[in-house]
Parts: structure tokens; C-alpha cells; sequence
């Protein structure tokens, strides 16, 4: 990912009629994630790439889980967004390999961690397997503590399992590592 | 896999079909699982499962002219290319366990396959697709496990692996086949039958009911945008 400090929306409100990536990838930082507001579509790491030519913006997307419903709708958001500036977004989906939980910035961690949302493991901790989950540390996001159990693999959303924390007594949604 | 000399589409479509008629089969447990949990984990593997099958058709679409919609909705059962084994409706839950598990082992044994594809579009989309699967692997050998920790379960358990054996087989091409009996009988401890696949083109009488359903709502209104 390349993100150029961004500083460009200035531009646009001025009337400058030059389209800069640095202005798109801010006004992508404006998008929220349509399922955890809190985080923007550039923390979750979805946005690859962003490419202007002209008024013509190529926007690499792509997308976390598979299935997730709230894909179109960043998509969308993203046209909008581009089109909020003067320009036409050329959004590319790309179902490659490029996007794992990894991708998500450690701002976006912390925001997850402060809503309620136990951030993913690393993924250089290991190809997640049953005994890690059932065993593994994990954190509860309000107390801290490390004594939780896994009580479902799955959860309300393709990207979050169910955890339970014994030291505050409150379930809470793990994020998964993929 | 293209040693069966079956186009790219084909190929895709056979990946798309097993994903979205499987997902389809697994969402039929959505509210009647024996436990809410389940209810959560098999309506997710449901939506894994078909967005699996989304991303597969769109990658299909345009070389066949057609869009992911109307692959997943607009064909004849006699057009769909899945494997009879996600075809079969089984409301029992030690024969769901052991469709899912034989099934679920079977597509990691494809994946691999296909991650050390050529094709980098194809490659990309099993290894994205892996990911996600790896969690559907962990909930299979988690109840694999429980029922075999019973005898009641475990007798549950061999007789439908005895039944759906062949149509397991049939999921997978001839080169994939002892590679996957291999981890199959290494994981069950005890070796399986010699017996004829059930082939993919065959369909079992279900799929038409479960179709019919399926794009019940769509024929409604043909044409419309929803």
C-alpha cells in the first residue's frame, strides 16, 4: 500500500480542478466501515491501490470476507466519494489473495479494541488452528483480561467468532485472523 | 484439473455450483439447529459458502456472456455442475457432520490443487477462498471429534461415511482421489471402501426441489431490478 500523507481535499474545496491520489486517499479515510463505523475502509486495509488520471480514479478494492453483504456498499461509497471530488472512480474488485486481517492499520486495531471488538491475532503467530482458539491468550477488549473461553468459531458476521471473558462475565466478538 | 480437459468456465462453474448448492443445504439449518450456536456457525459457513460462489461465477460470467445472477439462478438442473454430495437434503445431524466434513476435507485437497495453479486469477481466489475455509475445517473436525467421543455417535458417524463415501469421492478429480483417501482413513483410523464415485453431471432428484426454492422469488418477476 502506498499512501501518500494526505493533504489533498484542500484542493477540491478550492476549486482546483487536479485531482491528487493523496486527496482520494482522504476522502476515502471518510468512508466507514458499513458494519463497524468506528473504523474507515482505509484502516480495514480494503483500499489496495489509487491511481489518477485526470478525472479518471482507479480505485483497487479488495474485499475481506467473501461473503461479507457490506462489499457493495463500500464500493458505492467509494464512487461517491471519488465523484464528491470531480472525478469517476474506476473501482477495481480484485478476488486475490492480497488482504488479510493483517491489512488492518494499527489505528483501526485500537478503534475495534476501544468499540467492544477483540482485534485479530497476527498472522505471523501462526496459521490459526482449533487448539491455538481454544487455548491461545486472548485478550477480553473491556477488562483485559486473558482468561476467555471460545464459545462459538463463528459469530453474528463472517469476520468475528464469539469469546467469552470468566474475569468480567461478558461475551464479546473476537475478530478472526484470516 | 485440467487434465479432464474441461474449459476454465467449466471448471469454475463445477467450484461455484458445489459452493452455492452446499451453502444453499447448509442455510436449511438456520433456526432448527439442535443448538443456537449452531444456528450461528452453519448459517455463517452458508454465507461463506455463497459468497465463495459469488466471487466464482463473476469470475466466470465473462467468459460464458452471462452474469453471476443469472449463472447462479437462470440454469436448468440439468445445467448445474455440482457434485451430487452437496445435492443431497439431509436433516439428520450425524449425516449433515459427515457431509460436511467429507466435503470440507475434500475442497481442501482441491485448493491446495488449485493455489499451485498456473492460472494467477485462479490461484489468487483459492488461496482467498482457503482462508475462510480453514475456520469451516476447524468446526468439522471439532464435531467429527464429538461424535466420535460416544458410541452412540460414533456408530451415527460410520454408517452415514458408508453411505456418503462414494459421492465423496465423486467431488474430487481422478488425480485428487488417493490423496484425499489418504487423509481421510489417516483421520478415521481405519481404511474405506473401494467403490465407484458418484460423477458430477448425475443429479439427485433433490436438487430440482431445491432449485425450484431457490429461484422462487426471481421467476416471480423475470427481468426486474431488485
Amino acid at each position: 500500500m502506498t499512501r501518500p500523507a494526505a493533504a489533498g481535499r484542500v484542493q477540491a474545496e478550492r476549486g482546483d480542478p487536479t485531482i491528487t491520489p493523496a486527496a482520494v486517499w482522504q476522502a476515502l479515510e471518510e468512508i466507514p466501515d458499513p458494519e463497524i463505523p468506528v473504523v474507515s475502509i482505509v484502516e480495514l486495509g480494503v483500499v489496495a491501490n489509487v491511481a489518477v488520471l485526470g478525472r479518471q480514479v482507479q480505485v483497487d478494492f479488495t474485499p475481506t470476507f467473501m461473503g461479507c453483504p457490506a462489499l457493495d456498499t463500500m464500493v458505492r461509497a467509494i464512487r461517491e466519494q471519488v465523484a464528491a471530488l470531480g472525478g469517476e472512480a474506476d473501482v477495481r474488485v480484485r478476488h486475490d489473495d492480497s488482504w488479510s486481517t493483517d491489512r488492518i492499520s494499527p489505528a483501526g486495531r485500537e478503534k475495534l479494541r476501544a468499540a467492544g471488538f477483540a482485534p485479530p491475532a497476527p498472522r505471523s503467530d501462526g496459521t490459526p488452528t482449533l487448539l491455538q482458539l481454544e487455548r491461545g491468550p486472548f485478550r477480553c477488549p473491556y477488562c483485559g483480561s486473558g482468561d476467555t473461553r471460545l464459545e462459538n468459531l463463528f459469530g453474528p458476521t463472517p469476520c468475528r467468532s464469539i469469546r467469552y471473558c470468566r474475569a468480567c462475565r461478558q461475551p464479546f466478538e473476537q475478530f478472526k485472523t484470516i | 484439473m485440467s487434465a479432464q480437459g474441461r474449459s476454465r468456465a467449466d471448471l469454475l462453474l463445477e467450484l461455484a455450483d458445489d459452493e452455492l448448492v452446499l451453502g444453499w443445504r447448509n442455510s436449511e439449518w438456520t433456526g432448527i439447529a439442535p443448538f443456537l450456536e449452531e444456528d450461528v456457525a452453519f448459517s455463517s459457513i452458508a454465507q461463506n459458502e455463497i459468497g465463495h460462489a459469488r466471487a466464482l461465477y463473476e469470475l466466470a460470467a465473462p467468459e460464458l456472456g452471462l452474469t453471476a445472477d443469472e449463472l447462479a439462478f437462470d440454469r436448468t438442473p440439468e445445467e448445474y455442475r455440482c457434485a451430487p454430495l452437496v445435492e443431497l437434503r439431509r436433516l439428520e445431524w450425524a449425516r449433515t457432520i459427515a457431509r460436511h466434513w467429507l466435503y470440507e476435507t475434500a475442497d481442501a485437497v482441491r485448493l491446495e490443487a488449485l493455489k499451485a495453479s498456473d492460472d494467477p486469477e485462479l490461484a489468487g481466489i483459492a488461496a482467498k477462498m482457503d482462508r475462510e475455509e480453514l475456520y469451516h475445517r476447524m468446526h468439522a473436525e471439532m464435531w467429527l471429534d464429538r461424535l466420535l467421543g460416544s458410541d452412540e455417535g460414533r456408530a451415527k458417524l460410520e454408517e452415514a461415511l458408508e453411505e456418503l463415501w462414494p459421492y465423496a469421492l465423486g467431488v474430487l478429480d481422478d488425480e485428487l482421489r488417493p490423496a484425499y483417501r489418504r487423509r481421510v482413513e489417516e483421520r478415521l483410523g481405519r481404511s474405506l471402501p473401494d467403490v465407484e464415485p458418484v460423477p458430477r453431471g448425475r443429479h439427485e432428484s433433490e436438487l430440482s426441489d431445491l432449485l425450484a426454492e431457490m429461484t422462487m422469488v426471481r421467476r416471480s418477476d423475470p427481468g426486474a431490478e431488485w
